[in-house]
């Protein structure tokens, strides 16, 4: 049998993967998961003194704080198995990148284990987090610069 | 490439253990000792890993009435980086030790090695097998154990298990290992790590083939034959590769996977068990156990690997599978 008859044999007998059916799942575990760091946000703004614009910081904290409990307990991968990009795409989604490296690490050591390891998974994101941010606000600093959009 | 033993060396004891999930194996109640923790109460996985294999290989030993000194070789494979279970377990038995990796294929590879040198007159009693662990394999391989990546349907959990076997000089009371075929590798150019079974499944049908052309056999000529971890998509396409070539849908009936069968139809398993201890520990406890009760006469056990390393499929390299093979009787 030749590579190619092969691959045509086996695609034909594995099941598609179901995108429609794991977009929606996405689309409302990832939806869930914003509207409680929403319901967040209000916490903060209501009982303690945070405006729209401060409240970001505590949010996220909590977020990831939750996203630890849940990793730390087993829970988030199968969240993420049901999920997927519904619970990788929001911050919970990081932190749990960051949180399962350090636990998964930490056999080898608190400075090489947890130190050398934690950002593994997580190191794409940053890295490229901060790579976009910085052309994307050079795209508007030129654009603000010509006229064209304000700050 | 087959060998015929002349000799016919025997299985004269087998176990297999199991760690706490796996429990819910359909083969259970043929495993020797299952325990409650996936360390086996030490601190790293890849320390439970070793002591897995070591309470193996000592039920064996156990089973057999022999000691380590009685034992000539002990042939052991994992899928951990530079098999360090296998070494360190083999640094508490001191036996004789060689390390065997053909990944998931070691179960069979190891016993294959064993019976050699069974026939060559250079072992009295060889302990041969594999093990894995699912956590340590999984980090290794994959991502961190509590990372919530999904994982497609096509994707198979690996086992907590461990399964090794006494080889020895002929008996007619036990299993004996008749013929082998060491596989090729084999590569239609499958890249996705996550899809085993699918790479899998053209090295195992190499070897079969190859097998029953060599030894002038049918699909008919024997009870059961039984491949490794294809999962049950891998066997499907293995199947479909021999419905190509004119096996009949009767005899393919006689082909069932260690892998399909390991966790039943629980779905969270995905596509099933694999490992290098799914086949070790199916094929020395259920497989030996029904040979001995005389419910099978005849078996192929074909156990098959997949030699990528999480390097190499980063790289781009497709993934290289192997298959090996044993035939055994039962008088």
């Amino acid at each position: 049998m030749e590579p190619k008859e092969y691959q045509d044999l086996e695609k034909q007998v594995t099941p598609p993967i179901p995108y429609l059916k794991n977009a929606l799942k996405a689309f409302f575990v990832g939806g869930i998961i914003c509207t409680i760091g929403h319901a967040v946000t209000y916490f903060y703004i209501i009982f303690f003194d945070f405006t729209e614009k401060t409240v970001g910081n505590p949010t996220v904290s909590t977020m990831i704080f939750f996203s630890m409990l849940l990793t730390g307990f087993g829970l988030y991968k199968k969240l993420g198995q049901y999920a997927a990009a519904g619970s990788a795409v929001p911050v919970t989604g990081f932190g749990n990148a960051v949180i399962s490296a350090a636990i998964e690490h930490r056999t080898e050591g608190v400075v090489l284990g947890i130190g050398g390891n934690i950002f593994k998974l997580a190191g794409t994101v940053i890295l490229f987090g901060v790579a976009s941010a910085f052309f994307v606000a050079l795209i508007k600093l030129i654009l603000v610069s010509i006229g064209v959009v304000q700050w | 490439m087959v060998i015929v033993f002349q000799s016919k060396p025997s299985i004269l004891a087998s176990s297999a253990v199991a760690g706490p999930l796996e429990k819910k194996s359909v083969f259970y109640s043929y495993f020797d000792s299952v325990v409650e923790d996936e360390r086996w109460n030490e601190k790293t996985n890849e320390q439970g890993h070793a002591k897995m294999i070591l309470e193996a290989s000592n039920i064996v030993m156990k089973k057999a009435n022999i000691e380590n000194l009685d034992v000539d070789y002990f042939l052991s494979g994992d899928l951990v980086n530079q098999m360090t279970p296998s070494n360190f377990a083999a640094r508490e038995l001191a036996i004789s030790f060689i390390g065997l990796f053909s990944a998931c294929a070691t179960s069979v590879s190891s016993v294959i090695i064993a019976s050699l040198l069974t026939e060559l007159g250079a072992s009295q009693y060889a302990i041969a097998g594999a093990a894995s662990q699912h956590n340590a394999i999984e980090r290794q391989f994959r991502y961190p154990n509590y990372y919530g990546g999904p994982k497609p349907a096509t994707s198979q959990w690996t086992v907590t298990a461990a399964g090794y076997a006494l080889v020895g000089k002929h008996n007619p009371e036990y299993p004996s290992i008749v013929a082998a075929t060491v596989g090729k590798v084999v590569d239609y150019g499958d890249v996705n790590p996550m899809h085993m079974g699918g790479a899998m499944a053209p090295a195992a049908f190499d070897t079969i083939t190859a097998h029953l052309k060599k030894r002038n056999q049918k699909f008919q000529d024997y009870d059961l034959i039984m491949t490794g971890d294809l999962g049950k998509i891998g066997l499907k396409i293995l199947k479909a590769m021999l419905a190509q070539t004119g096996v009949k849908p009767e005899e393919l009936q006689l082909l069932r996977d260690a892998g399909a069968e390991f966790y039943g139809e629980d779905e969270a398993f995905l596509a099933g068990a694999s490992g290098a201890g799914c086949s070790a520990s199916v094929y020395f406890s259920y497989i030996i156990q029904q040979l001995k009760t005389g419910r099978f006469k005849r078996v192929l056990l074909c156990a098959t690997g997949a030699l990528l390393s999480p390097l190499s499929f980063q790289q781009g390299e497709s993934i290289p599978c192997t298959a090996h093979a044993i035939e055994m009787t039962m008088e």
